[in-house]
């Protein structure tokens, strides 16, 4: 039993935070630090010199670009990244389609598409979800019908993340409708400069551009975009799940956060002392600290276990409530620290090159769209009641 | 990083649940708690043999040379069992004392009576007025003829009409509350002056009143050094608190098992309780509680033996203040789970309800511990400067 990190695992973080301090931009590192709006630049200059260095897919297999790093290094990695204000890796590529393509995608999908991925050259983006099909996504309607060597996909996506960025999308799509709802669905890769597809903005509780509505009117999709085998769509579906729990937890951008809560509670006062030092205020933000704290823990065990070879089993679904819960309290903590300020609602004042005069401090300007925008994580990835069936049915075989 | 046991470790967890399974079943226990002694000495004479009593004894007197770790692999088999022997006083408090500030004749006297099961303690820190404050202390000690005169009450000393031998903290100058003055001193509850009063208390174990009336002990009978007992005291606490987070541990896992257990058998609308979405969610919150309070019990076990007293002091009450909340969570909820059954005095359910309820108010409950876990991050030195970076470019401009 020792927690703590070996003399092997403190030189490679050392490397780590050294490579990170050095090359992470400082104007990206500060919008990320104090919540202003990222743009697609941001993401993708990170990604690039991430990929310069030869880091930017550390989960994946060597042979495709992968850095041969262990659960415990790249935990040490993401925490350096995430310590410095490293904007977050976009994970749609290189999280979620990377992974399925080099498990189950033919020798031209992965030579045509894991380069780009890796160079941040197409931005990728998730259809799964559709007005109709949320949590219950297998229920999916988006038809796709081979027409000779297309498929002819129609229907509508929806809270498609970013996809007015996007180059391509992943797509899970219905190419039968015989037998369980799970078998008729199939993964496909739709270029989405494709005639007849139609991006729609929805704007959020905070005002902004973050999701879209994606329509799709006779889209063709040429067959050698179809991953695996038609009607196993479902089974990739699941897989990437199961690696999409990398750093579900977020246990080091919460750290940062709390940092920054200390740090706002500290310039903010009430009653002539400053707000950290409120009882009340003051024992909300220890609360949040101590389920930090354990849940870092829990985070390093189910890591530990999984350096073990243990596979990534429903313990993640622990991990993302606990999570979100926490990452949620923060973002509320922040909002409230900064009491009547937090309510000028001035979108601009968190964007690029505003010249303005902000309305009380600078930094309470995002922090309420902040907390409306943050809501989200714990409906997204699996809402967090579809987390407790998980763990309910895989954990207490209930 | 590490989270593996020692195969030593290993050894003493398999040996206290295989002791225990044989020779403390819930039967036994309650008989034992309907006793005229409230313990059973066949018990302690079996933890003896099995070499349980010297678990955190050095090698050197006859022990096992455990910390932390080795204390709380124990105390959480014994919260499993709902175990009313004097361990805590005994084994983790006074023998981890007098190992830390002993002098050699009390070493070499007290540690092997204590490994052989041949002497019990009872540690009296609290005070009517003290609350859970450790540094207030009225009792007094004054010396007279070489002597030491000692005056007061100690209040809910566990096990304190069993034991062999009283550990005492009285102020030997200043007044209550002040950090200095205090010291600590072994008593003989057999001396003259010294009247308790016994009581059962509500999770099976007892406690006594002690009044100290101008008894009159030796020199020898101070540990440490005069007036400079309350890092003492604390130390003492916060290595009992970490062994009550480990058996609180144990308690969960306990009702945890139980309630589970229960709502798969349990038939009400002619199917198992447990196919109810309302309850499985419940119980998903009650293992998500179990598994942060492993966390924390674990970061407590490991941080108690840290040299740094603030970290240590900062993991502990961390750890106490977390399962004191998940402790209500997991009592309460199993009760509620269990419905009518859970009221009853027959069932072990409401056993270790009590037993966490009287965990919590041990040394401290949440409240206090998240006012020790505060002022110990106040003491902290915390890197605040890194958000206070001079503007970019443009904002200077601007």
């Amino acid at each position: 039993m020792d927690l703590n990190y070996t003399p092997d695992e403190i030189a490679f973080r050392d490397e780590a935070r050294a490579f990170v301090r050095a090359h992470l931009p400082p104007e990206i590192a500060r919008k990320v630090i104090e919540h202003k709006r990222l743009g697609k630049a941001d993401y993708v200059t990170w990604q690039q010199i991430l990929h310069r260095k030869g880091w930017v897919a550390p989960h994946w297999p060597v042979e495709f670009g992968g850095t041969g790093w262990n659960p415990v290094q790249r935990h040490l990695f993401e925490e350096e990244c995430a310590a410095a204000g490293a904007p977050p890796l976009i994970a749609f590529g290189l999280y979620m389609v990377g992974p399925v393509i080099i498990a189950f995608g033919d020798a031209a999908q992965k030579q045509r598409f894991l380069p780009r991925i890796l160079a941040s050259e197409d931005w990728w983006c998730q259809g799964y979800s559709e007005p109709g099909s949320g949590s219950d996504l297998a229920s999916l309607k988006t038809r796709a019908e081979r027409r000779g060597d297309h498929y002819v996909v129609n229907g509508q996506k929806t809270w498609t993340t970013l996809a007015q960025y996007a180059d391509m999308m992943f797509c899970l799509v219905r190419t039968s409708s015989e037998g369980k709802k799970q078998e008729g669905i199939s993964f496909l890769l739709i270029d989405m400069k494709s005639p007849g597809v139609t991006v729609r903005p929805i704007i959020t509780l905070d005002g902004e551009h973050e999701v879209n509505e994606v329509w799709f009117e006779d889209v063709e999709v040429p067959v050698e975009n179809l991953v695996g085998q038609e009607g196993r769509g479902w089974t990739y579906a699941k897989f990437l799940l199961s690696h999409e729990r990398t750093n579900i937890a977020g246990v080091s951008r919460s750290k940062r956060e709390l940092a920054y809560l200390k740090h706002v509670a500290s310039k903010e006062h009430a009653g002539g002392r400053p707000l950290i030092e409120n009882p009340r205020f003051r024992d909300k933000i220890a609360r949040v600290e101590i389920d930090l704290m354990a849940l870092e823990i829990t985070d390093l065990r189910v890591l530990a276990a999984d350096r073990q070879g243990k596979a990534p089993g429903p313990e993640a679904s622990i991990l993302k409530i606990k999570g979100t819960e926490i990452q949620q309290a923060l973002t509320e903590l922040m909002m409230e620290a900064v009491g009547p300020y937090a309510l000028p609602d001035l979108p601009d004042a968190w964007g690029d090159h505003w010249l303005g005069e902000y309305v009380g401090p600078e930094y309470a300007a995002p922090l309420a769209a902040r907390y409306f925008n943050y809501r989200k994580v714990s409906i997204y990835g699996g809402s967090n009641e579809i987390q407790r069936n998980i763990i309910s049915q895989q954990i207490l075989g209930l | 990083m590490d989270f593996d046991l020692t195969e030593e470790q290993q050894l003493l967890a398999d040996s206290v649940a295989k002791f225990l399974d044989k020779n403390y079943s819930f039967a036994t226990r309650q008989e034992i708690i309907a006793s005229r002694g409230g313990y059973s000495p066949l018990a302690w004479e079996g933890l003896a043999g099995v070499g349980l009593l010297g678990a955190a004894i050095p090698d050197a007197y006859g022990g096992f040379g455990g910390g932390g770790v080795e204390t709380s692999l124990v105390m959480e088999a014994f919260g499993r069992h709902l175990v009313v022997e004097p361990y805590l006083a005994t084994a983790v408090m006074a023998a981890r004392l007098i190992a830390t500030a002993g002098t050699d004749e009390q070493k070499k006297y007290l540690l092997p009576s204590i490994a052989d099961g041949s002497m019990r303690f009872a540690c009296g820190f609290h005070e009517p007025g003290s609350r859970y404050d450790l540094g207030h202390v009225e009792t007094t000690a004054r010396q007279e003829n070489g002597m030491w005169v000692l005056n007061g009450v100690k209040s809910v000393v566990m096990h304190g009409a069993v034991s062999d031998l009283l550990i005492v903290s009285a102020r030997t100058s200043g007044k209550p509350g002040d950090p200095d003055g205090i010291s600590l001193f072994f008593v003989n509850p057999g001396e003259e002056g010294v009247a308790g009063r016994e009581y059962p208390t509500y999770d099976g174990n007892r406690a006594a009143e002690l009044i100290m009336l101008n008894v009159t002990i030796t020199p020898e009978s101070l540990i440490g050094n005069v007036d400079k007992g309350l890092p003492l005291v604390e130390l003492t606490a916060d290595r009992a608190m970490a062994a009550l987070c480990a058996e609180a541990v144990g308690c969960m896992d306990a009702l945890n098992q139980a309630t589970l257990e229960y709502l798969k058998t349990r038939q009400q609308f002619g199917v198992p309780i447990g196919r109810f979405q309302v309850l499985q969610h419940r119980m998903v919150d009650m293992l998500m509680h179990h598994e942060q309070a492993k966390s924390m019990a674990l970061l407590a076990a490991v941080k108690v033996d840290s040299e740094d007293a603030v970290e240590r002091r900062r993991a502990v009450s961390a750890a106490k203040e977390l399962i004191g909340r998940s402790g209500r969570f997991i009592g309460q909820q199993a009760v509620q789970l269990h419905g009518g059954m859970g009221m009853t005095h027959e069932l072990a359910v409401g056993h270790y309800v009590k037993r966490l309820a009287a965990i919590d108010t041990s040394f401290g409950d949440s409240d206090h511990q998240l006012d020790q876990f505060a002022a110990a991050e106040s003491a902290r030195p915390v890197e605040r400067t890194q958000f206070e970076k001079p503007r970019s470019k443009w904002k200077q401009i601007a």
